[in-house]
């Protein structure tokens, strides 16, 4: 009994979650995928680069079947789809997972203060409601048409576009993640261990960071993997109506769109950047799910 | 002895805790839940006060009121010298180390990514300055203290038997050498098996400690083994303070009379009070009968009853009981048989 020496030595947090994480086929299978795209898109343009070509060149260039020289073909003005690919997967992906953080952090925020301060829960949740029921696309638009200019000025037309869309999709899609998050945070604060913390003196930050958060971890994880996606798309959706990043400015739902013309002649140039989306709502999905798992203490014993 | 005597280390005053009612669109205030309505009770140091009363008599909110996990309505809860009814938040955060509390279920009082060893010392890493080392060494000891194997300390609640998981409960209640715990219904979730184990813990931690307890519990026959006076609630209020072994002898408020009557004697030859089986249901706390509580079941009921609530006082050296049928005051107008305690009622 007095042995401490025969203690078994306690195996780290993060290797415990590492170890219970390869468990999960899946989750496995998302993060090689998920990596493969990101080293796809940040490394890829190292070692493919389109060859130069005159304007004339790139004219009778264009729409060509997939080749050695251009391994996705090109597109309606002569440019290398591969190309355009890599650069518009930087964009796409730095934008589903900025916009996804900040939608989490403020949905998080805000549904932990009006979960756990009864007073704060009601001018909170009427406060998402409202931002429920604004209509979202004409929101967005007014921002972008408000801001665009000013921010560009500052620093500079892509990295002002970049910083409006993520902003602009963060602050308008934390509403869901603040109600899933505020029901969870409702019912665990009854729990006896929440009392029991009180009761031995934990200030409520320290109750909300060190029990609540930890337990509500697995609604957000699910939510913040859907948002990554709706993230993409809505970034998309806003290049397609002129009010994202500028157009000769690469991204995947904006080669999607500029795809969805030439749909029926070559199907191909849907099918590459509607493909690489799918694949990395896909793997961070699954992802989330073996985080999920992992994190859960219950669940890593088995 | 006589010094702690002279100054309880608990002192309970006139307690309410009401809850209050909403109700319609406009969720106006219709209403009270009055589960605590006007307890009193001292607790001399190194003491075992058991609380007994059936389900929803407002037992557990008394426990959560003196910890003042809930805001009281009204009274006074006298601990070791400080009002903690009106404490400020900072004061009665300095004053929790000496108040703790052990829960009814051990599944639920742990939180359940926490390791045993960051559940223990959490009250350590509020209250204390120890360096990590300090505090994995003091973890150990209270393991030991009641009864843990040390090399259970970085697991996870979900992996310990219920026994178990009380033990860690106790633990964490122990860690910052508290005068005083409230133990709510600490073995209610327990196997029988499990229960005897639990409450010899708790015997033999107050020896060692020399710690004062509130025990909270319906098991009769528990209460009767761990603690020293026993107080009887029903809806809300005392009926009856006394003595555990004049209690359980000879109790003197019908209620307890009662409650008492239901505890099963496992030997069959041993005579046996008659079973009382009261009639009807417990009256809601919302809206409680105007005179005494137990005016409705009371099987010697009298006029009196049903118009004054009789107070807490003291009948017998030691026994305190809130009855008609003990106040000298009390006609027997409405008596329909005469009771035995008849005796000490009537000194007029």
């Amino acid at each position: 009994m007095t042995d401490t020496s025969a203690l078994d030595k306690p195996e780290s947090q993060a290797a415990a979650i590492w170890r219970q994480f390869r468990q999960h086929k899946g989750a496995v299978f998302g993060l090689c995928v998920l990596g493969f795209l990101i080293v796809f898109t940040l490394i890829g343009p190292l070692f493919w680069q389109a060859p130069e070509l005159t304007t004339t060149q790139q004219i009778l260039n264009k729409n060509k079947p997939p080749s050695w020289a251009h391994p996705m073909g090109t597109d309606q003005i002569g440019r290398d789809i591969l190309e355009r690919m890599m650069q518009a997967g930087r964009v796409s992906l730095a934008v589903g997972f900025a916009a996804m953080l900040i939608a989490i952090f403020v949905g998080t925020f805000i549904g932990v203060l009006a979960g756990y301060f009864k007073r704060l829960g009601g001018p909170l949740m009427r406060f998402t409601d409202m931002f429920l029921a604004l209509p979202l696309i004409p929101l967005l638009l007014v921002m972008v048409m408000l801001f665009r200019d000013k921010i560009a000025g500052v620093v500079g037309p892509e990295m002002g576009a970049f910083i409006l869309i993520v902003f602009a999709i963060g602050v308008t899609s934390w509403m869901h993640a603040a109600r899933i998050v505020r029901g969870e945070v409702l019912a665990l604060k009854e729990r006896e261990y929440v009392l029991a913390a009180r009761s031995i003196g934990t200030p409520p930050r320290r109750v909300i960071l060190r029990h609540i958060l930890p337990n509500v971890i697995s609604p957000v994880m699910v939510a913040a993997t859907l948002g990554i996606a709706e993230a993409i798309i809505t970034e998309s959706v806003l290049s397609f109506l002129g009010l994202g990043f500028p157009p000769d400015f690469p991204t995947w739902g904006r080669l999607l769109f500029d795809g969805l013309q030439y749909m029926q002649l070559y199907p191909e140039r849907v099918t590459w950047p509607g493909l690489a989306i799918s694949l990395t709502v896909l793997s961070v999905n699954y992802i989330g799910d073996g985080l999920r798992d992992a994190l859960d203490p219950k669940a890593r014993g088995r | 002895m006589r010094d702690s005597l002279s100054m309880p280390l608990v002192q309970v005053e006139d307690l309410k805790m009401h809850f209050p009612i909403y109700t319609g669109v406009f969720r106006r205030h219709t209403g009270n839940v009055k589960a605590v309505d006007g307890v009193s009770f001292t607790i001399q140091a190194g003491e075992t006060l058991g609380l007994v009363g059936e389900s929803g008599c407002g037992k557990s909110t008394v426990g959560r009121a003196i910890l003042r996990l809930y805001e009281p309505t009204a009274g006074r809860v006298v601990i070791g010298g400080d009002d903690i009814a009106t404490l400020d938040a900072e004061t009665l955060r300095k004053k929790r180390p000496a108040m703790q509390m052990v829960f009814q279920d051990p599944q639920a009082s742990l939180n359940p990514r926490m390791t045993l060893s960051a559940i223990i010392s959490e009250p350590m890493v509020e209250h204390t300055a120890m360096t990590a080392e300090e505090r994995q060494a003091r973890v150990f000891e209270l393991m030991d203290a009641v009864g843990l194997n040390r090399r259970f300390a970085n697991r996870y609640p979900h992996e310990f038997s219920g026994g178990q998981r009380q033990r860690i409960g106790i633990a964490r209640a122990l860690a910052l050498n508290p005068k005083f715990i409230v133990c709510d219904e600490p073995i209610a979730a327990l196997d029988v098996s499990i229960q005897a184990q639990v409450v010899n813990l708790l015997e033999d931690l107050q020896d060692k400690f020399g710690l004062t307890y509130l025990f909270i519990s319906h098991d009769l026959s528990m209460v009767r083994h761990i603690a020293d006076r026993v107080a009887v609630m029903y809806l809300g209020r005392i009926a009856e303070l006394s003595p555990r072994d004049a209690l359980y002898d000879r109790p003197l408020h019908p209620y307890a009379e009662a409650l008492l009557s239901a505890v099963n004697e496992p030997d069959p030859n041993r005579a046996r009070r008659e079973r009382i089986i009261l009639k009807g249901d417990v009256p809601s706390p919302a809206n409680p009968p105007k005179g005494c509580a137990f005016c409705t079941r009371c099987p010697k009921v009298m006029e009196i009853c049903r118009v004054t609530r009789p107070e807490l006082a003291e009948v017998q050296p030691g026994r305190f009981v809130a009855c008609h049928l003990y106040t000298p005051a009390a006609g027997s107008t409405g008596a329909t048989e005469v009771p035995e305690h008849y005796q000490q009622g009537e000194t007029t």
